[in-house]
């Protein structure tokens, strides 16, 4: 699990430019399922005929938030705007990278008396002299990500800052290769723009039609010093999403994720979080409606250069829906 | 049909009738009746069909209403009290000439403020507020204004249609009677897919039209043609001028409804430098258009959109550059050969 995550992360990819990701995810899952196709969007289907009565589409998305240049100044400097939920605060004094292999510093200017750090107060050090250089190594319109890679955090957790949702993407591949003998049909999709508002879960949910979705995501853990919510924690199993600001999970969804988890013999953790969405939000409302639910990877410090998880969450999770999909 | 006519045509949202009629007209004209069909939004939808089916499925779109306001309720000496519909600065409705009511039966209005002299030095530091602003019709009391102005009578700006300097002009709608009026033009252009003209309803209240024209066509490609704010104007930085007039129409990677889809975005800059059609790129992330809603209708469709650049959008006197008008329709039809070409 850990060198999958290690390679999932290490691949460039922010909202509307996930094809790179799915280019892995598709060399890594080809031969364990019966179809696979991508849509105007760039979701990743891939379709495993099962000999149960149910389809599943289960959705974890491959884009993460990024900067996207607005602007280059005179000097050579790029002036950015967000793609996803950014933070001022977490993007000080960055090392960030673009598509391109590009490297440049996130920095903040100085700022006059009473002004408040906002977006448009940071800029993306590229080390070019002027404008034109700037522009000949990037275009307006490009995308930086923060640089970092994963690595290790202690001896069961890991850093990076793609591991919302590139942690459930591994979860999901590693859920394709691990299928029980006897299973539901799954639709596994690996979808886009998530984070500018489940975009590609909306429009894949509606092709892939089925009679379930369930979204594997990342979710906000409390357990750090002064968080004012008491939601999960890190290391004490998956969570079985109850409700979020977009989407409160089926019952039944709910009562059989719990079922599965003691038949697989995982810890879980139940998940009430106040703000926040994911893909379920989507495919809930797609066409005439569907049961969802989502099963989510606990993570600190999501949003920001340094998302931590712990493995033991994301094996726990692979075992629960093992039994979770088993017709 | 021209710019003019289409900008001095009143359409608040939801009330596009007279552009709905003149563009029906037109496309029936040019397509036949068969082509044309309408929605429970107000949208009017040609369809040109595919003569090779092998090709994209393109949408092209613009909204056929503008921003306005509404009369919501009448006080005791005759003036109307008015909502916004759609996005509206309240500071751009002072002393402004209005039309209240439609057509032959719209009456003269003018919005009022306190006279200079009367007002006090905080009052000349705060932005006037919609509640406090009013609609004098001359009418002598309550009930004459209510007989006349009943509530939810629309009212749109009363503004001339004025060519001004080298190429430039002044009016109001221009968002987005300019993407109609190259729409129109657009009906006979070559391309040999299945081609879609939706000129929506209701953008400027949420993308309303766009919503139901997507899911029902659900193209392969949307093409949206549209004006954006032009921040150009007094001192501000190079950052956040957003786009310029006289630059060409500019092409979006991302607003806040849509993200372009970067292979049409980049196969676009690439064509429109190649065929040297005068774009910019917009250098700002800010609005949202028909895009947002035709990228997620249905099992989603990819995007790209062309502004033309428009100075003090959303208000009475709204400007732009007729070159980058020409530009748009130019880009558009080149992108369309483009696509044919596969």
């Amino acid at each position: 699990m850990k060198e999958l995550i290690q390679q999932l992360t290490a691949v460039y990819g922010p909202s509307g430019s996930e094809t790179a990701v799915a280019d892995v995810i598709e060399s890594l899952v080809k031969d364990k399922v019966d179809s696979i196709r991508r849509d105007a969007l760039g979701n990743l289907i891939c379709e495993v005929k099962g000999t149960g009565d149910k389809r599943i589409m289960l959705a974890a998305h491959m884009d993460h938030i990024g900067l996207i240049v607005t602007h280059v100044e005179k000097e050579g400097f790029l002036r950015v705007s967000n793609v996803g939920g950014i933070s001022v605060n977490h993007s000080r004094a960055r090392r960030v990278k673009f598509q391109n292999g590009v490297e440049g510093v996130l920095y903040e200017q100085v700022l006059k008396e009473n002004e408040k750090s906002k977006l448009s107060t940071l800029y993306i050090d590229i080390g070019a002299k002027d404008e034109a250089e700037a522009l000949s190594m990037i275009d307006i319109g490009d995308v930086a990500v923060y640089a970092e890679a994963a690595f290790d955090v202690g001896p069961h957790r890991m850093s990076s800052p793609a591991m919302d949702d590139r942690s459930a993407c591994a979860l999901l591949v590693q859920l394709l290769r691990s299928l029980p003998q006897k299973h539901q049909s799954l639709v596994a999709v690996f979808t886009t723009q998530e984070e500018l508002g489940c975009r590609g879960a909306a429009v894949s949910a509606y092709s892939v039609q089925p009679d379930e979705g369930i979204a594997l995501d990342v979710t906000i853990a409390s357990d750090m010093p002064e968080m004012k919510i008491n939601c999960v924690k890190l290391g004490e199993g998956p969570a079985i999403k109850i409700k979020d600001a977009a989407s409160i999970s089926h019952p039944d969804v709910v009562k059989r994720m719990i079922a599965a988890a003691k038949a697989a013999g995982v810890d879980y953790q139940r998940e009430v979080l106040p703000y926040g969405g994911t893909d379920a939000g989507a495919m809930q409302l797609s066409r005439g409606g569907m049961p969802v639910g989502t099963l989510s990877i606990p993570c600190r410090y999501v949003h920001s250069a340094c998302e931590v998880i712990d493995l033991r969450d994301v094996d726990g999770a692979v075992k629960l829906l093992v039994e979770y999909v088993k017709a | 049909m021209e710019l003019k006519t289409l900008c001095e045509m009143q359409g608040l949202s939801g009330r596009e009738e007279f552009v709905r009629k003149a563009v029906k007209d037109i496309c029936i004209e040019k397509l036949g009746s068969d082509a044309v069909s309408f929605d429970g939004t107000g949208s009017v939808i040609a369809v040109r069909k595919a003569k090779n089916p092998a090709l994209p499925r393109v949408m092209l779109a613009a909204h056929m209403d503008e921003v306005g306001l509404l009369v919501i309720s009448a006080t005791d000496e005759g003036l109307l009290h008015f909502r916004a519909s759609g996005g509206i600065d309240a500071r751009v409705l002072v002393s402004k000439r209005v039309k209240v009511g439609y057509g032959e039966a719209a009456i003269a209005g003018v919005i009022g403020e306190t006279p200079i002299h009367l007002q006090t030095a905080e009052d000349e530091k705060a932005a006037p507020k919609m509640e406090n602003l009013t609609i004098d019709i001359g009418a002598k009391d309550k009930a004459e204004a209510e007989d006349k102005a009943p509530l939810g009578t629309p009212v749109t700006f009363d503004i001339p249609y004025t060519p001004f300097g080298d190429g430039y002009v002044c009016a109001k709608a221009l968002d987005d009677r300019v993407g109609v009026y190259n729409l129109l033009r657009l009906l006979d252009t070559p391309y040999d897919g299945e081609l879609t003209f939706a000129f929506t309803s209701q953008e400027e209240v949420g993308l309303r039209g766009a919503f139901a024209a997507g899911y029902r066509v659900q193209p392969d490609i949307g093409i949206v043609l549209e004006t954006t704010g032009a921040n150009d104007l007094g001192d501000v930085d190079d950052a956040f001028k957003v786009c310029i007039p006289d630059k060409g129409p500019s092409i979006s990677f991302m607003d806040r409804s849509s993200m372009a889809d970067r292979g049409l975005f980049k196969t676009v800059l690439a064509m429109a430098k190649e065929e040297n059609i005068p774009h910019q790129v917009k250098k700002y992330i800010s609005g949202g258009n028909d895009a947002g809603a035709i990228q997620r209708a249905g099992a989603g469709a990819k995007t790209v959109v062309f502004s033309v650049p428009c100075r003090n959008i959303h208000s009475p006197a709204s400007v732009c550059c007729l070159r980058d008008v020409d530009a748009q329709y130019r880009l558009a039809q080149a992108t369309l050969r483009h696509l044919m070409k596969g």
